[in-house]
């Protein structure tokens, strides 16, 4: 019989996960009194909760570069306006209580004199407003951006180029005052999230917890959809797209499909991030930053879902450290580690446990597709 | 506007003009494929064997002419995947099978079945598309190796499963570019066995240099130069015929 997706191996071990991440983390946090070494501190749970949207973030470029070929540089974009409808949904929330006390507008159009709340403000005092938007306008970007790209089968480098362009023509737009998303600062100072202070403990664990389930949900739904037969239409176009035309499939609405589902999931990933980091900024559209997230990915395993979020939680665990122990060595490292990945282990940190995995028996394994260079 | 042309031919081009900065490819190629037909067409590099092949799947726009597939189907107007689901399916002349995936799934993918993105991702084998899996694959000699990812297979393995992938949609109209080459004499036998067998409930063009494989398939010639139809007919007479002697050898 064939292999599944779903057999009873692959259920244990994201059940296991999940028990570690939704209930032993925040026990250790909890239940271990504060002054014992096994203790977790509170400061540690929002910095594990933006790893995991960090995650989520991996996991959704893996879905379009890992399985369909395209390697989208802007997947930071996606990432920035999900965070960016969340940050201003927790502006609304602030009300009278900033710091010139004005009840509609947030301080930064105070300080610019505006008198009324621009019109694509409205509705973002509601939490659900904020959320229908957190998926839509991703969402309807990559849509347009990708239906306007695969139509006329911008592919490989230059698909990574005009994704690259947009990312960077965003994080100018909002870096002006006058786009009305609080331009160089962008937003922050933030008070409350459906009622609950961001600031506590609890709120964070809380938040911490939500991303969980959302990478949870999220990779469940890359898995469904590698594992189904769209899922190896898109292995074929990722290795010949022509031949699949030929085939009588529309390489233009399967990528488009990958493309915004991907873009959905990057704009959770950045909603769940702002209040976890209480800041959202034009930085954030910074084409480093979708360069980063490729290189997480291709360490950890590119074409691998769990690649894809071992790669994203170590590299930024080890950055996290590298940044406080030696801040200047970090790029050199990340360089490094980019290179060696390239040259080495071109399957990642995933393919290399699995080679091993393969070593072991005596008996040979079928010969392994190898990718062509 | 023109007339709309009329014609119980399976496939109708006429005046086919197709030209890459100034070379014309295709130079007003007229051709036409009866339904059932099986046609080889010969002709030496550059005859624009391969163009007329992408005319036909969509993949390059006449400068001018018709298409026609069924009398009604404007080939020139759709694209790729819209024509290989009107029923024309293509072999390619270097294999390509899709190299990461299995045997097996490489048959998958071909099945007939909705194309649809949506109906894909919530697409279930049957038992019906298991059986004829497994029929195409006794059919192409591949049973036992269906697991295995095409890539491991050999040149000739791909190009039978590459035939394969073209049976099991059941098309009406099959272009084979080049199929035996690169193979052994053995295999290019089994081959000519195969698309005899084929060509009994199904239209087929098959484009060839090999003369003793193009002999052994028995079927009228199509002989192609410098983009248009030089001569037609029985392989004896097509060999006989001078211009064809004289493109072949003289010069």
């Amino acid at each position: 019989m064939r292999k599944t997706a779903w057999s009873p191996g692959f259920w244990a071990c994201f059940f296991g996960c999940g028990l570690i991440l939704a209930i032993a983390i925040p026990a250790f946090n909890l239940l271990v009194p504060p002054n014992s070494p096994a203790a977790l501190p509170d400061y540690l749970v929002p910095l594990l909760g933006k790893y995991l949207c960090y995650a989520l973030l991996a996991l959704s470029l893996d879905l379009i570069w890992g399985y369909a070929g395209i390697l989208s540089l802007g997947q930071g974009a996606f990432f920035a306006l999900g965070g960016y409808c969340v940050g201003m949904y927790l502006m609304r929330q602030i009300g009278a209580r900033g710091v010139y006390g004005n009840p509609l507008l947030p301080d930064f159009m105070v300080f610019l004199n505006w008198q009324q709340l621009p019109w694509f403000w409205w509705g973002f005092d509601h939490f659900a407003w904020a959320a229908a938007m957190v998926v839509l306008v991703p969402g309807l970007l990559a849509l347009v951006f990708g239906w306007l790209a695969f139509r006329s089968r911008v592919t490989g480098v230059y698909l990574s180029i005009i994704t690259q362009a947009m990312t960077y023509a965003l994080m100018l737009a909002f870096f002006r005052n006058d786009m009305g998303f609080g331009g160089n600062n962008g937003m922050t100072d933030y008070k409350d999230l459906l009622g609950w202070d961001v600031h506590q403990p609890s709120t964070r664990l809380g938040l911490y917890l939500a991303s969980v389930v959302a990478l949870g949900l999220g990779y469940l739904l890359c898995r469904f959809i590698t594992a189904s037969k769209l899922g190896r239409v898109l292995l074929a176009l990722r290795d010949a797209e022509s031949r699949v035309r030929f085939l009588g499939y529309s390489v233009t609405n399967a990528k488009l499909f990958v493309f915004t589902i991907s873009a959905i999931l990057a704009g959770i990933a950045g909603a769940l991030y702002v209040p976890q980091v209480g800041i959202i900024n034009p930085s954030e559209f910074s084409p480093g930053n979708s360069i980063e997230v490729a290189i997480w990915v291709s360490v950890g395993g590119r074409g691998t879902l769990s690649g894809a979020v071992v790669g994203a939680i170590l590299v930024n665990a080890a950055k996290t450290w590298l940044t406080g122990a030696a801040p200047e060595t970090w790029l050199f490292v990340l360089g490094a580690l980019f290179v060696l990945t390239t040259l080495v282990f071109p399957h990642g940190m995933v393919g290399l446990l699995r080679r091993a995995r393969w070593i072991r028996p005596r008996a040979p394994a079928p010969v392994p597709a190898g990718e062509q260079a | 506007m023109k007339a709309p042309v009329t014609t119980d031919a399976l496939l109708y081009l006429n005046g086919v003009t197709v030209s890459f900065d100034g070379f014309k490819a295709l130079d007003e190629l007229s051709l036409i494929v009866e339904e059932g037909e099986l046609r080889t067409i010969i002709g030496p590099n550059g005859a624009g064997k391969t163009t007329m092949m992408d005319v036909v799947t969509g993949k390059t726009r006449p400068d001018a002419g018709e298409a026609l597939f069924r009398g009604f189907a404007d080939l020139t107007r759709l694209d790729e995947p819209e024509i290989a689901n009107l029923g024309i399916g293509r072999k390619f002349q270097r294999p390509t099978v899709f190299e990461n995936l299995t045997v097996f799934e490489n048959l998958e993918l071909s099945l007939a079945d909705s194309r649809a993105t949506w109906a894909t991702l919530f697409a279930r084998l049957t038992p019906d598309h298991h059986d004829r899996i497994a029929a195409t694959l006794a059919r192409i000699g591949l049973t036992a190796l269906s697991d295995l990812p095409a890539g491991a297979l050999s040149h000739g393995q791909k190009q039978w499963l590459e035939i394969g992938m073209l049976l099991i949609h059941d098309r009406t109209l099959l272009l084979l570019d080049e199929p035996v080459a690169g193979m052994t004499d053995s295999e290019t036998e089994e081959t000519a066995e195969l698309i005899l067998d084929l060509a009994k409930d199904r239209t087929i063009v098959v484009v060839e240099h090999d003369m003793a494989f193009v002999r052994s398939l028995g079927a009228r010639v199509t002989v192609l130069h410098e983009g248009s139809v030089l001569a037609e007919g029985s392989i004896d007479h097509v060999q006989n015929h001078p211009r064809v002697i004289e493109v072949y050898l003289g010069r």
